[in-house]
């Protein structure tokens, strides 16, 4: 490239090691000004990382970072901030209970003379952005009664507000409906059109397609390429993501399916805080398909999955196994009526961290024929069991079988999940999230494991807030809204904004 | 370099080096306060090894140290912190004085019935901690320290009442030699003894001027059973899973609840055991009055510390302990020096053993270093 671009930011030979793990090694980055740039890569690929460089949360053992071409040797976030650096981090940094105004000046107040806050400053400098923008934000707002898209919303305005001319953006349509993320879109493009540099952190591809005008590819720490978006296709992009060729969609059998295996009727359950979070759902499932979920997080999800696996109590209605009800019973009652579940969080409801792979695929087998006889386990068998089930469902490091699940990646910790869930050969199985936080390689992986299990006559509930994986996994997609079942639909006639606009209420008062 | 690294992240590293540090600190208080600390240490330790006698007294005051540590050990491998070994120690004393003194039995079985009337009494004690939990979630510290006190004055509610109140005293009566578990308890003060202690005087001083008794033994097997349990079997490995991830186990199908109270009985008789084998095997065989606790549960609670849990480890340190502590008296006796320096001893390694951490930070440290220097070579 000539030198006589303009470069907002420039990053040289970056590298960064935490002990003897290479995070980064020797990554390049180019952003012009005024421009979308993407930073693609699987999940610790190191883009991360190489983000909380540039913003001065980390610093690189080797490299140099130019800033509007003046090299800066970048040593907290304060000193980022005033280069005019912003980061939108993926969990909020906002205080719930203060207004977006009160937010929006934390630790670095706008006083008048006597040293008393100026809130009708503040309220004005916010209303100014906020037109500009189009961001539609109400200073006076508490943070906890607005909603995710708009909390997004008010820290890409903290970052405006402090000054910021060049917006970092980790994973920022994770918690947003298909709608907020086109509003996001929106607002990006703004942005840019005056004068903005944004760097977006993603795996996801279609929003790189839709967004951005650069992407650089970071693979396993390593620079891999950077590609005008407008030249390549979501396959090209997958591949360099991953380092091989990749199949972004699930190929299914046409569905087969049988008799009614599962059904819940008019569930209510109450979440902790007492209040009721599943209002009278409905809901049925037949042998051979994949009934997926979609909905907003905090839709009642976790309270339907903590009600079918007996996690909570259930305060009327009735959950259907085979004929059984297993409502109020105890896990053990679900686990007998051949419901298996891959449970949201893996740390705290799927593995024992610090039980051996071994012990972990034992953890609801221990008490069977051939595990344990006259309550003394037999560890030779626990151990071959292992051992299949590792090369079975290629769980890396292949010797795993003695290791604590704590050491495993993420995917293989999930990994280990499944093949003992799958492998308990459930009637029903249960997926909540199984996806969360995995590479492309192990997501093809999940996927094809829940339609093996649909392919053999099983039924299988998906429970997922990633949109795409629910059209792209379920035979059918039921859409929960404020604890109820608003819609069901078929998947092949399933779009993407009926979808959405149901998740977000849409279709509720549509219905009654 | 490499090697240094790897021995850094050893256990048994860290506790050989807490144990160093805890003599190191404990000569430099010595020495401050006047005591060549070499000359107090030289007292120690031939206060410990230089008698067979010695040595055997060291084995009987380790005996309940290793079942009083074995207890927290095996507690919190199950998730639980049992503080209330104090208590559920005195339990068991009385278990065993009332069994042993109230039902007159024939040798072998006394012994049997005492010590299962320890255990079990010791255990259920334990377990109102465990059913507080399950059931209330009130949690277990608070609970076994409130009857830890409840147990000590229990104990001497005991000794008020007349059917058990040695006249003229503040103990209990003594249980039957029935039910003693000293080592040639009935033949070693008969006349038919004397000429053969007479013949062989090493052995006198071993048998006779001791209370040389099966309980280590006994000890040694509980910690094999416990480890068994805790390995080897269904109950152990959920007892586990509850212990290292409770929602897990819950998810898995396995009743946590019942699995608490379950580890807080074992762990109550294991205490239990430790204070019956104390009234079965050691003089006076009886219990008395208390003003405050005997600290043997307390002292569980190190013990295990510096066994890292480890069921094994707990023989050993409950040794070391056993030492320390019978050592200490020879430190006052021979060089003046107050035994309490051993106690400081103690609280060192407890806390260099509890900071152990550090050793393999320092492990990672020299391996980045290392990696520094070959990079800029």
């Amino acid at each position: 490239m000539k030198d006589n671009t303009v470069y907002a930011v420039q990053m040289k030979g970056i590298s960064k090691y935490f002990g003897d793990f290479c995070a980064l090694n020797k990554v390049d980055l180019n952003i012009k000004k005024g421009s979308i740039h993407a930073l693609l890569g699987e999940n610790g690929a190191g883009k991360s990382t190489l983000m909380n460089i540039l913003y001065g949360l980390y610093q690189a053992d080797d490299g140099e970072i130019f800033i509007n071409g003046e090299k800066v040797n970048m040593k907290n976030p304060g000193m980022a901030i005033s280069k005019g650096i912003g980061m939108v981090h993926q969990h909020f940094m906002l205080v719930e209970p203060f207004t977006v105004a009160q937010n929006m000046i934390l630790g670095n107040e706008i006083t008048s003379h006597a040293g008393i806050i100026d809130y009708n400053k503040v309220r004005e400098k916010i209303k100014d952005l906020s037109d500009k923008y189009k961001l539609y934000i109400n200073p006076d707002e508490k943070i906890e009664d607005i909603s995710v898209g708009m909390q997004q919303r008010v820290e890409i305005l903290k970052a405006l507000f402090r000054g910021a001319d060049i917006l970092i953006l980790d994973e920022p349509t994770a918690v947003l409906t298909p709608q907020e993320i086109g509003e996001l879109i929106e607002i990006m493009h703004k942005l840019v059109e005056s004068g903005k540099t944004i760097i977006i952190i993603t795996h996801k591809l279609s929003e790189i397609k839709q967004s951005s005008d650069t992407c650089t590819i970071v693979r396993r720490g390593n620079y891999i390429d950077t590609v005008n978006v407008s030249e390549v296709d979501e396959t090209e992009l997958a591949s360099m993501m991953v380092g091989r060729s990749v199949d972004l969609h699930c190929h299914k059998k046409e569905v087969q399916t049988g008799e009614e295996i599962f059904k819940i009727e008019n569930l209510v359950v109450k979440d902790s805080r007492g209040i009721e979070a599943v209002k009278g759902l409905n809901l049925s499932i037949k042998k051979g398909e994949i009934l997926g979920i979609a909905g907003i997080d905090g839709n009642g999800q976790k309270e339907l999955v903590e009600a079918i696996t007996n996690m909570t109590h259930t305060e009327s209605g009735k959950i259907i196994m085979n004929g059984v009800e297993i409502q109020n019973k105890t896990p053990l009652d679900t686990l007998n009526n051949k419901i298996c579940t891959i449970p949201e969080d893996r740390h705290k409801h799927g593995l024992v961290l610090d039980f051996s792979v071994e012990e972990n695929m034992a953890l609801n087998g221990y008490k069977k024929e051939n595990f344990s006889k006259n309550g003394v386990l037999n560890l030779k068998y626990i151990k071959d069991y292992a051992a299949d089930l590792i090369e079975k469902f290629d769980i890396r490091p292949a010797s795993c079988g003695k290791i604590k699940a704590r050491s495993l990646s993420g995917g293989n910790q999930q990994k280990v999940i499944i093949a003992r869930e799958v492998t308990n050969n459930p009637d029903l199985l249960i997926a909540v999230q199984p996806t969360r936080g995995l590479d492309v390689g192990a997501i093809e992986f999940v996927h094809s494991a829940l339609i093996e299990q649909r392919d053999n006559g099983k039924a299988v509930l998906l429970v997922s807030l990633e949109l795409d994986e629910v059209m792209d996994v379920s035979d059918r997609i039921a859409v929960i809204y404020d604890g109820q079942i608003v819609d069901i639909l078929d998947a092949k006639d399933a779009d993407e904004n009926k979808i959405g606009l149901l998740m977000a209420g849409g279709g509720k008062d549509g219905k009654k | 370099m490499e090697k240094l690294q790897k021995i850094l992240r050893k256990p048994l590293t860290a506790i050989i080096i807490s144990i160093l540090c805890g003599f190191l600190v404990g000569a430099v208080i010595l020495g401050v306060a006047g005591y060549n600390p070499v000359n107090a240490y030289s007292a120690l330790f031939s206060g410990i090894f230089s008698k067979p006698k010695y040595i055997i007294q060291v084995i009987i005051k380790a005996t309940p140290l290793i079942l009083t540590g074995l207890s927290v050990a095996f507690a919190f491998k199950t998730g639980l912190f049992n503080i209330g070994v104090e208590g559920q120690f005195i339990m068991g004393s009385i278990g065993a004085v009332l069994a042993g003194y109230l039902l007159p039995m024939p040798a072998p079985f006394h012994f049997i019935v005492v010590i299962l009337s320890a255990m079990i009494f010791a255990g259920l004690w334990g377990s109102i901690c465990g059913y507080l939990k399950a059931k209330f979630g009130i949690h277990e510290v608070i609970t076994s320290i409130m009857l830890n006190w409840i147990a000590l004055y229990l104990n001497n509610y005991m000794i008020t009442l007349p059917f058990l109140k040695k006249p003229n005293s503040e103990s209990s009566y003594e249980i039957g030699k029935t039910a003693w578990s000293v080592f040639l308890g009935n033949w070693k003060y008969s006349q038919d003894a004397k000429p053969f202690f007479k013949e062989h005087p090493v052995l006198g001083d071993v048998i006779l001027r001791t209370d040389l008794n099966y309980g280590i033994i006994i000890a040694i097997i509980a910690v094999a059973v416990i480890w068994f349990l805790l390995n080897r079997t269904n109950k152990g490995y959920e007892l586990r899973a509850v212990g290292f991830n409770n929602h897990a186990a819950q998810f898995a199908g396995i009743n946590v609840k019942k699995n608490m109270i379950i580890s807080m009985a074992v762990a109550g008789a294991l205490a239990g055991l430790a204070g019956g084998l104390q009234i079965t095997g050691v003089m006076p065989h009886r219990i008395s009055t208390l003003s405050i606790h005997e600290g043997f549960g307390f002292d569980g609670i190190s013990v295990a510390l510096i066994a890292g849990n480890s069921p094994w480890g707990c023989i050993l340190s409950g040794l070391l302990f056993g030492a320390l502590k019978f050592g200490a008296t020879s430190i006052q006796s021979k060089v003046g020096a107050p035994s309490e320096v051993i106690n400081i001893v103690i609280g060192v390694i407890v806390f260099f053993v509890a900071m152990s951490s550090v050793l393999p930070m320092i492990a990672d440290m020299l391996a980045k270093k290392q990696k520094g220097s070959e990079k800029d070579a």
